[in-house]
Order: C-alpha cells, then sequence, then structure tokens
C-alpha cells in the first residue's frame, strides 16, 4: 500500500481550505453577534467583571458598558473573518487568527451574560479548568490509544467503572487514596479487555469500544445496587484541597485561578506536558507514533508492535481512571448511575479537536469546560441569551474542525486497523 | 571459501503455493549479486525469509561460515542485514532522521531522544558513501528517489553488511537509477554484500557482478554477466525464448477519439501541475507521453480517467464533452484504464481475484441480474482471463493480496481488456513485470491498437514509449512541449526535450499543437 496516498484520498481541492472556513465562521458569528446586540442589547447597561470572590473586601471588577462593547467585539471578529477569507493568511497566522477569534467570542459571551449583572470571571475560569478536567484525562487517554492506532470509545466506561470502584473501595476501606488506587487499576482492567479485544482477537474496535461502555453501565449499576445503596460505613468525603491551609491559596487572582484544586485537576495539569514529553521526546513515544502511523515499518525495524498497543492501552486506562475518580472521589462524593455524563466522548472530542496532541487537546477541554461552566453561570444568573448556544458552540467548532476546514485534522494513519504479523 | 551468506535447501510454503523450493543462495562479500525471476518465482519470499519477517519450511542459513537462527527482523537486523522493501517502510510524517534512528534510538539523559547525535551520525553515513540526504527533511516532502536512500541509510545506520534491494528501480527515473548504481558500487568496494532484485536485463549487466535466477521457486543457475546476454538471462527466466523488441505494423489512425483542449489540474497541494495540455489520440494508435516522473502525468490521467477534477479545459471522447464526470460515466464510453499506483486506484486488494476482475462490469449482465450477481458467471469469467492472460494463481478465490506485484498487474490488465473499449489508457503498464509478462502486455496494447482503439500510454520508461508508440508527446512541467512522429525522433533528441532544454520544435508541423501561453 501506498503510505503516501493514503494521507490524501482522492486530493481534491477545495474552495473552502483552513482560512476560508475560518473566516467564513468567524464572519458569520459576526453578524449574529451585530443583529442580536443591535435589536436585543439594552442600550444603556452596564457588564460587571468581577475579579474575585464577591465576598472579598474591596471588590475587584470591571465595569464596562455593554452594548457598545459587544459591538466592538463584533466588529473586530468580522474584520478577522473578512481577512482570513480574502487576504489567505499563511498557516501559522491563521492559528493566530483562530485562537485571537475565540478569545473575542469568549470576551463576548461573558459580557453579554453580564448584561445589568456582575459575573466574577476569575471564578469562571477556576470552574473551567475544574470541569476541564475529566475531559482533559479522558482526552490524555484517548490520545495515548489513538497514537498506537486503537481507536477508543470506551472511555466513559472506564471512567464510569473507575467512579464506582474507586467509590466502592474507599466507602469499605475508608481510605480516600486507596479508593484512588482501585480506580486506577480498575480503568486499566477494563482497558485490558479493550486491548485483548481489539489487539489479540482483531475485534472492529468501535464494536469493542462500546461493548466497553454497555458492560460499564452494567457492572457499576450492579455495585451500586449490591455495595453501596446499603453499606455499614459513613460516606468517605472528598479528596482535600491540596493548598488549603498554605500562603499560596490566598494570593489574590493567581491564588484562585492557580491553587485552589483538588488533586486530579493537578494530575491533569501535570499529565498533559508529561505524556507530550513522552509522545514526542522519547524513544517510547516515537515508537508509539511510529506504530500508529505505519504498525509495518516500525515491525520492519524490530519493534513489538503488540506490546507497544497493550502497553499504551492499559496506561491509557489507567488514566481514564484518574478522571472516573474525579467524579465520585473529588467533586460529587458519591457514586451516581451514569454520573460520567459522555464526558467520555466529549473527551474525544476535545482530542480531535486538538489534532491528536495533548497540548492541543488539553485545550479543546479547556474550552469545553469552559462551556460547562458558562453554561452553570448563565442558568444560575438567567442570562436572557440562549444558554443552549453556549453549550452548543465547543461542538460546532469540533465538527468544523472534524470536517478538516478549521486546523485539518489528521488521524494516525494506520488508526483502527489490526496488525498480523506475516 | 567461507561466502559472507550462504541459504541451504530453503523451502516455504504458502497455501496452494510452493513459493520457495530447496533454494540454494550464496553471496560473496563486496559483491553485487542480482536475483532474477519472473513475477511469482519467489525472489521476495526468500529475501524475507532471509530478512525474519517469514519463517521457512525447511533449510538453513549461514552467515560467514556459522549457522543462524533468524526468527524477526531484530535478529536480521543484529546480524547485519538490511533490507529496502519493494514498498518502502517509511512513514511519511515523520523526519528523515526519526525514520532512521526508529527502533535504535539515540537518548541523552537516559530517556530523552537525542536528535543531533542521530543527525551528525546520518551525516557522517551520508558523506563515507555518497548518499545525500537531509536529515531533518519530513519523508512525505521527498521524491522516491530520496525516500530510496533514507531506507538505504536506515539499514547502514544498523551497520549492516548485507544489503537487500528489492526492485529498488521500478520507481525511479533513469537518473536516480544511475545515481543508485553509483552509490551500489561504492557500497560494495567499501565491502557491503548487495543482494539486487530487478526485472530491468539492462540494470543487470550494469551493476550486477553475479546473477542467480529463479523460475517457480527454484534455482535456474547462477550466471556471470559476462557468460550471458539479456536474451539468455530471459529464457532462463521464464523457460523458453523471449522476444525483446516489439514487432508491429505502421499505424493505420483513423478518427479522433480522444481530444484534450487547454487541460489544467490541480495537485493535491494546490499546484497547477496540468498547466493547459492539448493533444488527441486517435483510434489505432498508440500515442506516448513521455516525461520525467513529477511533471504532470499522474495527475493528466486521473483528470482523464475522472479521479481528479480539472480546474479547466476539455476532455472530448469521440466527441462527446466528458470534462468531470464520474469515473463509472468515463468507464461507460468505452475507456479503459490502467492505473499507475495498482494499490489505490486498481483494485480491492481483500477481495478475490474473480470480483477483482469484474469491478468494472459487475452490476450489468451477465455478472449482475437485476440487484443479484451471478456467481456462477463472474467464476467462469474470471477462470477464462486467469489462462488468457496466465495469472499466476492457485485459485480465483485467493484475495489479490497474495498475488506477487506482476500478477496483481496481470490481473488489472485482464479486467481491462475484458471488455469492448475505444480508448486505452494505460499509465506505466509493465511497472514491476518480468520480461515475459512485459512481452506479453506490450502484444496486447498493439494487438488493441490494431483493432481500433485510440491508446494513451503514459510510461517513465524511454525504451517502452519508443518501442510502442507512434506518436510521441513530451510532458514538461505541466505541458506538452513537443509532438512528434515515433521513427523522427532519437532517444537523445527526446531526452533534451524531458529535460526542458529545448522546447516546441517540430510541434506545428504535426499539427497536435500546444497553443502558447
Ligand atoms: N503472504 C502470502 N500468502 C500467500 N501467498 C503468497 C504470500 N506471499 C507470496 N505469496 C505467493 O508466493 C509466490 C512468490 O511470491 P513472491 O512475492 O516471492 O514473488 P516475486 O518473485 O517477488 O514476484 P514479483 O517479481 O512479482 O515481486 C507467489 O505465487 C505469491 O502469490
Ligand atoms: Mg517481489
Amino acid at each position: 500500500m501506498n503510505p503516501v496516498a493514503q494521507i490524501n484520498p482522492g486530493g481534491r481541492k477545495r474552495f473552502l481550505n483552513r482560512a476560508r472556513g475560518l473566516g467564513l465562521f468567524y464572519l458569520v458569528l459576526a453578524i449574529i453577534i451585530l443583529v442580536w446586540t443591535l435589536r436585543a442589547s439594552p442600550p444603556d447597561s452596564l457588564s460587571r467583571l468581577g475579579l474575585g470572590v464577591i465576598l472579598q473586601p474591596p471588590p475587584l471588577r470591571l465595569t464596562v458598558p455593554t452594548q457598545p462593547s459587544l459591538i466592538v467585539i463584533g466588529l473586530l471578529l468580522g474584520l478577522t473573518g473578512l481577512y482570513a477569507l480574502f487576504c489567505s493568511p499563511p498557516e501559522r497566522a491563521t492559528s493566530m487568527l483562530l485562537g485571537g477569534g475565540a478569545v473575542l467570542i469568549v470576551l463576548g459571551a461573558i459580557i453579554a451574560a453580564a448584561t445589568d449583572k456582575s459575573i466574577d470571571l476569575v471564578g469562571l475560569i477556576k470552574d473551567s479548568v475544574r470541569l476541564a478536567t475529566p475531559i482533559m484525562l479522558g482526552m490524555l487517554a484517548g490520545v495515548m490509544c489513538e497514537r498506537c492506532a486503537i481507536i477508543n470509545i470506551g472511555i466513559e466506561g472506564m471512567m464510569l467503572t473507575a467512579a464506582a470502584v474507586g467509590y466502592m473501595v474507599s466507602l469499605y476501606a475508608q481510605n480516600m487514596w486507596l479508593g484512588l488506587l482501585a480506580a486506577i487499576l480498575a480503568g486499566g482492567f477494563m482497558a485490558t479487555l479493550h486491548a485483548l479485544l481489539t489487539i489479540q482477537l482483531m475485534v472492529d474496535h468501535i464494536i469493542s469500544g462500546t461493548c466497553i461502555n454497555i458492560l460499564a453501565v452494567g457492572v457499576s449499576g450492579y455495585i451500586r445496587a449490591a455495595f453501596l445503596l446499603k453499606n455499614p460505613f459513613g460516606a468517605p468525603g472528598l479528596f482535600p484541597y491540596v493548598f488549603q491551609g498554605t500562603p499560596l491559596w490566598d494570593i489574590p487572582i493567581l491564588g484562585t485561578i492557580l491553587f485552589q484544586y483538588q488533586p486530579m485537576v493537578y494530575a491533569a495539569l501535570v499529565l498533559v506536558p508529561l505524556v507530550w514529553f513522552v509522545l514526542f521526546r522519547t524513544p517510547w513515544g516515537l515508537r508509539t507514533r511510529a506504530v500508529g502511523e505505519h504498525p509495518r515499518a516500525a515491525d520492519t525495524v524490530g519493534i513489538d508492535v503488540f506490546k507497544i498497543r497493550y502497553v499504551n492501552v492499559i496506561l491509557a486506562g489507567c488514566v481514564a481512571g484518574l478522571g472516573g475518580a474525579w467524579f465520585s472521589l473529588e467533586t460529587v462524593g458519591h457514586f451516581d448511575d451514569l454520573m460520567t455524563n459522555n464526558r467520555g466522548f466529549i473527551a474525544l472530542a476535545a482530542m480531535i479537536f486538538g489534532n491528536w496532541n495533548p497540548l492541543g487537546g488539553a485545550a479543546g477541554a479547556l474550552l469545553f469546560g469552559f462551556a460547562d461552566a458558562l453554561n452553570f453561570k448563565f442558568q444560575i444568573l438567567e442570562v436572557n441569551v440562549p444558554y443552549q448556544f453556549i453549550g452548543m458552540l465547543p461542538f460546532i467548532l469540533t465538527m468544523i474542525a472534524v470536517a478538516g476546514v478549521i486546523g485539518r485534522t489528521t488521524p494516525p494513519a494506520a488508526d483502527g486497523q489490526p496488525y498480523r504479523k506475516q | 571459501m567461507t561466502f559472507a551468506l550462504e541459504m541451504r535447501g530453503i523451502t516455504k510454503r504458502f497455501p496452494g503455493v510452493l513459493a520457495n523450493d530447496h533454494v540454494d543462495f550464496a553471496l560473496e562479500k563486496g559483491e553485487i549479486h542480482c536475483l532474477l525471476g519472473e513475477n511469482g518465482a519467489g525472489k521476495s519470499t526468500l529475501m524475507n525469509i532471509l530478512y525474519g519477517l517469514y519463517r521457512p519450511d525447511e533449510g538453513h542459513i549461514f552467515l560467514n561460515g556459522h549457522e543462524v537462527h533468524i526468527g524477526a527482523p531484530t535478529d536480521a537486523i543484529r546480524l547485519g542485514i538490511g533490507m529496502v522493501h519493494q514498498h518502502f517502510m517509511l512513514i511519511p510524517v515523520m523526519t528523515v532522521a526519526e525514520n532512521i534512528m526508529l527502533g535504535t534510538e539515540i537518548v541523552k539523559g537516559g530517556f530523552v531522544l537525542d536528535r543531533n547525535t542521530a543527525a551528525q551520525r546520518i551525516r557522517e553515513i551520508s558523506r563515507q558513501y555518497g548518499l545525500e540526504v537531509d536529515p531533518n527533511a519530513y519523508i512525505k516532502d521527498l521524491p522516491v528517489g530520496v525516500q530510496q536512500r533514507v531506507e538505504i541509510v536506515k539499514a547502514l545506520y544498523r551497520q549492516a553488511n548485507i544489503l537487500i534491494l528489492d526492485e529498488p528501480t521500478a520507481v525511479l527515473t533513469p537518473q536516480e537509477v544511475d545515481d543508485l548504481f553509483t552509490i551500489m558500487r561504492e557500497l560494495a568496494a567499501q565491502g557491503k554484500s548487495i543482494i539486487f532484485i530487478t526485472h530491468k536485463l539492462g540494470e543487470v549487466f550494469a551493476v550486477a557482478d553475479r546473477i542467480t535466477v529463479l523460475r517457480n521457486g527454484r534455482v535456474v543457475g547462477t550466471t556471470r554477466p559476462s557468460d550471458a546476454t539479456q536474451s539468455s538471462l530471459a529464457a532462463m527466466m521464464v523457460g523458453r525464448e523471449v522476444i525483446l523488441t516489439v514487432e508491429k505494423q505502421p499505424a493505420r489512425p483513423g478518427r479522433t477519439v480522444l481530444e484534450v483542449r487547454d487541460l489544467k489540474v490541480l495537485d493535491d497541494r494546490g499546484s497547477m501541475v496540468v498547466n493547459g495540455a492539448t493533444f488527441e489520440v486517435r483510434a489505432g494508435e498508440v500515442l506516448g507521453i513521455a516525461g520525467v516522473q513529477g511533471n504532470g502525468q499522474t495527475e493528466l490521467v486521473e483528470a482523464l480517467t475522472g479521479l481528479r477534477p480539472s480546474v479547466a479545459g476539455h476532455v472530448m471522447i469521440d466527441g462527446v464533452e466528458v470534462t468531470n464526470v464520474s469515473p463509472r460515466r468515463i468507464s461507460e464510453q468505452g475507456v479503459a484504464h490502467i492505473p499507475e499506483d495498482r494499490h489505490e486506484h486498481g483494485m480491492v486488494g481483500k477481495y478475490p481475484v474473480a470480483d477483482n476482475l469484474v469491478l468494472n462490469t459487475y452490476y450489468r449482465p451477465p455478472f449482475a441480474q437485476g440487484f443479484v450477481l451471478n456467481h456462477r458467471a463472474i467464476e467462469e469469467h474470471a477462470w477464462r482471463l486467469v489462462h488468457e492472460f496466465d495469472i499466476r494463481t492457485p485459485s480465483v478465490y485467493v484475495p489479490a493480496n497474495n498475488l506477487s506485484g506482476g500478477n496483481q498487474q496481470k490481473m488489472i490488465v485482464a479486467r481491462e481488456f475484458s471488455r469492448p473499449i475505444k480508448l486505452l489508457i494505460a499509465a506505466q503498464p509493465t511497472r514491476g513485470l518480468d520480461v515475459g509478462s512485459i512481452e506479453f502486455i506490450h502484444k496486447r496494447l498493439i494487438q488493441a491498437r490494431d483493432q481500433g482503439v485510440a491508446v494513451l500510454l503514459v510510461s517513465a520508461e524511454l525504451d517502452e514509449i519508443m518501442s510502442l508508440a507512434d506518436r510521441i508527446a513530451v510532458m514538461y512541467k505541466g505541458r506538452i512541449v513537443a509532438t512528434v512522429e515515433a521513427e523522427q525522433v532519437d532517444r537523445a533528441e527526446l531526452g533534451l526535450w524531458m529535460a526542458g532544454v529545448m522546447s516546441h520544435p517540430i510541434t506545428e508541423a504535426v499539427g497536435a499543437a500546444e497553443p502558447r501561453a
């Protein structure tokens, strides 16, 4: 087979290249923003953006006139769009336009939401990071699998199982950290199953992943019914805040954004660069990527394709297990059926958004986390923007990304294909 | 004396095929040993055994007189055996350095890839053997000739003393072939032993020190270039006399079948690689398109067959406009296509041979009745073609992937000739084929021409163009820079046009002129 030909099947030249697609998207969005602003935003309103907890003695805050700021943002976004559409900027500049536009959109959404109200910006950022954590961990699991060509749509199930098992163990052992260990192992166990099915038995990866997800619903439901509903112990509580009680905690603004989290958040923030480093700077990563692109080529230089795949998939399951612990042990404090609430699938969207790179994927996860956080805020504040729209925005972006218009995404060439030795 | 390598009594069976039958093969230190044989003779199989990719059913392997067991490529690499595969084993999205060090990485600080030292070592190897490669270039940006050099460096980087080159010249331009030969001679001079597989007899005489010929999995004999001639080698390979020159009557061209006017086509990267091509092919003639690879021939053929949209210009077949219509519409106009990339566009590797032989006609009677396929008819059709075109396969139900490269090509040719056609577009129709098959396909092409089919032949082999074509169009940088009667030119002249040194001398005289931009 010709590997070069696989990369660009058909090889058709589209009018909608990356820059133009981006430009069109931003232009349409700019028009929507401007029309909405002129028709629905009250002319004399003010938006107040808080920069710290409201209760803090001098409430730091930024006050801007709503309608004029939105008009400025709409115009800037429109200009960005026009530039991308008609000036065919180089690749690097397009990425900057993408980022700049995203910042404008986010800013606009916040200012619009804060019409005649006050929104705590810092709190919003903190919530985004917190809510992005399971997505980020799931995304890492996805990247680790797909970089060696195993598609893993079973991350949701791995997280769910880990959440249930982790909670059960921490309850019965009355020890959170044993619970965490159990969650990691449970994720790893489900991943081993996926590895056996896909690598050894060459089951279609999507089918195997679906089985994992269905199995996880059953297993976790059983654990809840059999061990969690009636039990002699008190709830084990939540993971502690890592920096509580240290001076770091109280630093204004920065302290809130950086130091007021529980351990899984830091685990994710450490793992993202770590996985990136391993993938792109170590022999193991080079081999993993080679196996994902062209397993036969890897085999001919003596790389054990099966070993690489097993190790990556199982470790990925352990990482997904951390994501599971985020739900039951770090955030909620008990186990609910289906509590992972599709975050495992959104993690895959983040992975694709980040073009199978942990750093880009983390940006995607943060975007989804931000949308979640904004969503909650809007519901609390009863904002008159359709908040479902904000919730949809990351998915629209992902669909456009997947369609290859904004930032061509290319999965590893051998993704999902079984490998047979000759 | 002891040989650098000796293989004794190697036997390998595949289901229904005896691919190697007690093969004895010996390689001296510092020699270039050419392995010849028909398609499916078992050359690649033998080399895959040597490299540890296949396990032999019987036989022994000795290196410098000591018996060795090669169970996996790691063993082969450890023993100093390197292989450049028929299909390159390179990862397009990685750099040259990454590809080369993959599996034997250099690290610093215990676990961090040391790209600089690797690049350093690659440059040293480049210098020592005269193999120019840029360690930081991405494979996907490199022409095949350079990719091949990367493969050779990859083997040398692992300190290979025995180098297997499986049909390295099949995809190279003549210039690249010359460069490769220089490199091979340099390597041999420095003590490396090289096994070189090719189908081109001219190349054998250019580089080989010794020659071993395989036929049907058995060794026919070992000889030296000084003791052989092209026709004696061909006879050894095929087991009968082969006529190496094409016999044909002068063409009797009829009406214009294919008319291409001012065609412009973009490549995958969006640059204009066919830039206003104009020519016509008449019934009963062969128009050969000559040109160094990468001057737009691939994209031209893809545009003509509906696989790639054109951005400007017209394509007409028998006066019917077929610009940018679907491949099936074009096929139904009576156009047959032998594609350049047979794996990508010519066959479905996982389908059995029988199904591959009806890929363009399966939806019509007698192969389909309404929505139902008639398997009896498909099978009969397949056996008939397998016999008529001498496709070496144990049955019509084996997956096409299991056929040797040459037999896959014959299968495609058989399919395309199996229905009435008025235009045949053949791109590199004999690439990777043995002399016997080439003779056969050339005969079929000329036969088709004599029956009034218009033939458009695109080939990187100047010899093939010169011996088959009635008229020759030279393509350079996306344009037809000259169209000439085949008898009126010689190789040197063609070479100059192909290199872009000379342009449009006798074009006007012939009539199918290229409008000036
Ligand atoms: N993996 C396989 N499974 C089944 N049969 C195979 C396999 N590989 C090769 N064969 C068969 O073994 C025979 C020898 O094939 P091989 O590829 O060694 O031929 P070759 O001499 O390299 O031919 P070519 O010049 O066309 O490359 C062929 O008949 C082929 O169909
Ligand atoms: Mg071969």
